[in-house]
């Protein structure tokens, strides 16, 4: 049962629901590849009690007219009702879209992958990668357990075999894709003036704010997005970022 | 490369020509229109008035429901009418950026509905639906502890601004679009998103541009206020 007040009185008191510190994330966080054997590439997170299966899947076809010489990235996510039992079958509401948009952004404005090299022939056949998440079990934080499995991922994923223009499915090459960098993505969440980063389940329904912060190695941040029904100041969204450009380095540690 | 010079010839610190206009929409309980240079945003508010589906219903405070769209010819090549996942999403931004100013206590069981659309779009859609929500909620009677200013600061190349255009946007040496809504009262942040690249401390930097710009934004807002309820005395 969510408790308005406990959550924030415990902020008041230093205290997470959990015992953790606010700077604090859940352990053990493990990566698991090659859970689908179909599937080009795929990861399953487990982070605390969260856990989130990502698959790529790969296909040819034709660019967008304004980008002929770049492939595209395809990510989508599903709140299946086998995760939670507040998620209802359905077409994906606003906060499915929000998860996988953020994810998305992570990836495509941190340029990760070089879309310029999953070009097969400018203007006419490029490679497009659908990019799935599936939470298993939502125990808090989907967005930075789905971030850290999608990039997992795509780190891991294979081409398939090619003949001419067309998939040989179910036969892979060991060809991997381009990679510039590899976004982490940390969020942290405001309750009752107190910056906190991996929330679990009852912080998320009881925080005031909400900053998914995507930051690289070098500590640059590529996207960003604020949720929650409280404003909040320069200052604290200042304290915010740091704090997630700080524990990004932490959780970047699992994925070597 | 370096941006020394913004293509439309503004301050780097300067929003675009702005127009506002309250009760644009007779039919609707509040409306407004503002543009920002060539972005021409609509808003109709409804309500408070019946929730449906029932269920979504809250017996303490009414609701709010925002629905951002743009228009199939507000952009250069058409888009398909209807919903999207970024119009989705942007909706629900919209909703948290506008939340935090209202007072919806005294209608419970209600819910308060937001329309927004482009007639035009250069970019900053999502910060001039804002800007015109803001009046048309205001418009509408419903009971408000401030204003929401919304304004999209970002990096131009090796520069910080504010409003970018389309153009900017697309500055062949990158650019970063961060859209922000600030309430002017309280100088607090309600809708912050960010695509592209920066650091901690220039998005500090930009965040600070983009509180001082919105004074711009709020003084418009006021003035289209008054000169709707001027006329009318009320």
């Amino acid at each position: 049962m969510s408790n308005n007040n406990f959550i924030k009185e415990l902020a008041d008191k230093d205290a997470r629901i959990d015992g953790r510190k606010f700077d604090e994330i859940r352990k053990p966080i493990n990566i698991e590849l090659g859970i689908s054997n179909k599937a080009e590439g795929s990861a399953k997170v487990t982070w605390g009690e969260t856990e989130v299966v990502v698959g790529v899947k790969m296909a040819v076809g034709t660019p967008y007219p304004d980008s002929p010489d770049q492939g595209v990235l395809i990510t989508g996510a599903e709140l299946s009702p086998m995760s939670d039992p507040e998620f209802l079958p359905g077409p994906p509401g606003p906060e499915a879209i929000e998860l996988a948009r953020v994810v998305d952004r992570g990836i495509r404005e941190s340029k990760m992958m070089d879309t310029k090299k999953l070009c097969i022939r400018e203007g006419e056949l490029v490679w497009t990668i659908f990019l799935d998440i599936y939470p298993i079990n939502n125990a808090g934080n989907l967005i930075d357990a789905a971030s850290l499995a999608a990039v997992a991922a795509l780190k891991s994923a294979v081409f398939p075999k090619l003949d001419g223009d067309r998939i040989l499915f179910g036969e892979f090459t060991k060809n991997k894709i381009p990679l510039n960098l590899i976004p982490i993505t940390c969020t942290v969440v405001n309750v009752g003036g107190k910056a906190m980063v991996d929330p679990v389940l009852e912080e998320e329904k009881n925080f005031d704010a909400r900053i998914n912060v995507a930051v690289s190695e070098k500590g640059d941040v590529h996207a960003m997005q604020k949720a929650g029904m409280v404003g909040l100041e320069i200052d604290q969204i200042d304290e915010m970022i740091g704090l997630a450009v700080k524990k990004s380095a932490e959780i970047r540690k699992v994925l070597k | 490369m370096a941006y020394t010079k913004r293509s439309d010839g503004r301050k780097f610190d300067e929003i675009r020509p702005m127009e506002a206009k309250v009760g644009v929409i007779k039919r609707a309980t509040g409306s407004a229109m503002f543009k920002m240079g060539n972005t021409i945003a609509i808003a109709a508010v409804f309500g408070p008035r019946d929730v449906f589906p029932s269920f979504l219903q809250n017996n303490s405070r009414g609701i709010l429901r925002c629905h951002y769209d743009m228009m199939s010819f507000s952009v250069t090549e058409r888009k398909r009418p209807g919903p999207t996942r970024r119009s989705t999403e942007i909706s629900k931004v919209t909703e948290a950026a506008l939340m935090p100013i209202l007072d919806l206590s005294k209608f419970p069981n209600t819910g308060v509905d937001v329309y927004i659309n482009m007639l035009q779009a250069d970019a900053g859609t999502r910060t001039a639906g804002i800007n015109a929500a803001a009046l048309a909620l205001a418009d509408a009677g419903i009971p408000m502890k401030d204003l929401v200013c919304s304004v999209a600061v970002g990096k131009v190349g090796d520069k910080i601004c504010v409003d970018l255009t389309k153009e900017e946007e697309d500055f062949e040496e990158g650019a970063t679009d961060l859209p922000i809504a600030v309430l002017p009262r309280s100088g607090k942040v309600t809708l912050l998103q960010m695509d592209g690249k920066m650091t901690q401390k220039e998005i500090k930097e930009a965040l600070e541009m983009g509180k001082k710009s919105i004074q711009a934004i709020k003084k418009l807002q006021v003035k289209a206020l008054n000169d709707k309820y001027k006329e009318t005395g009320k």
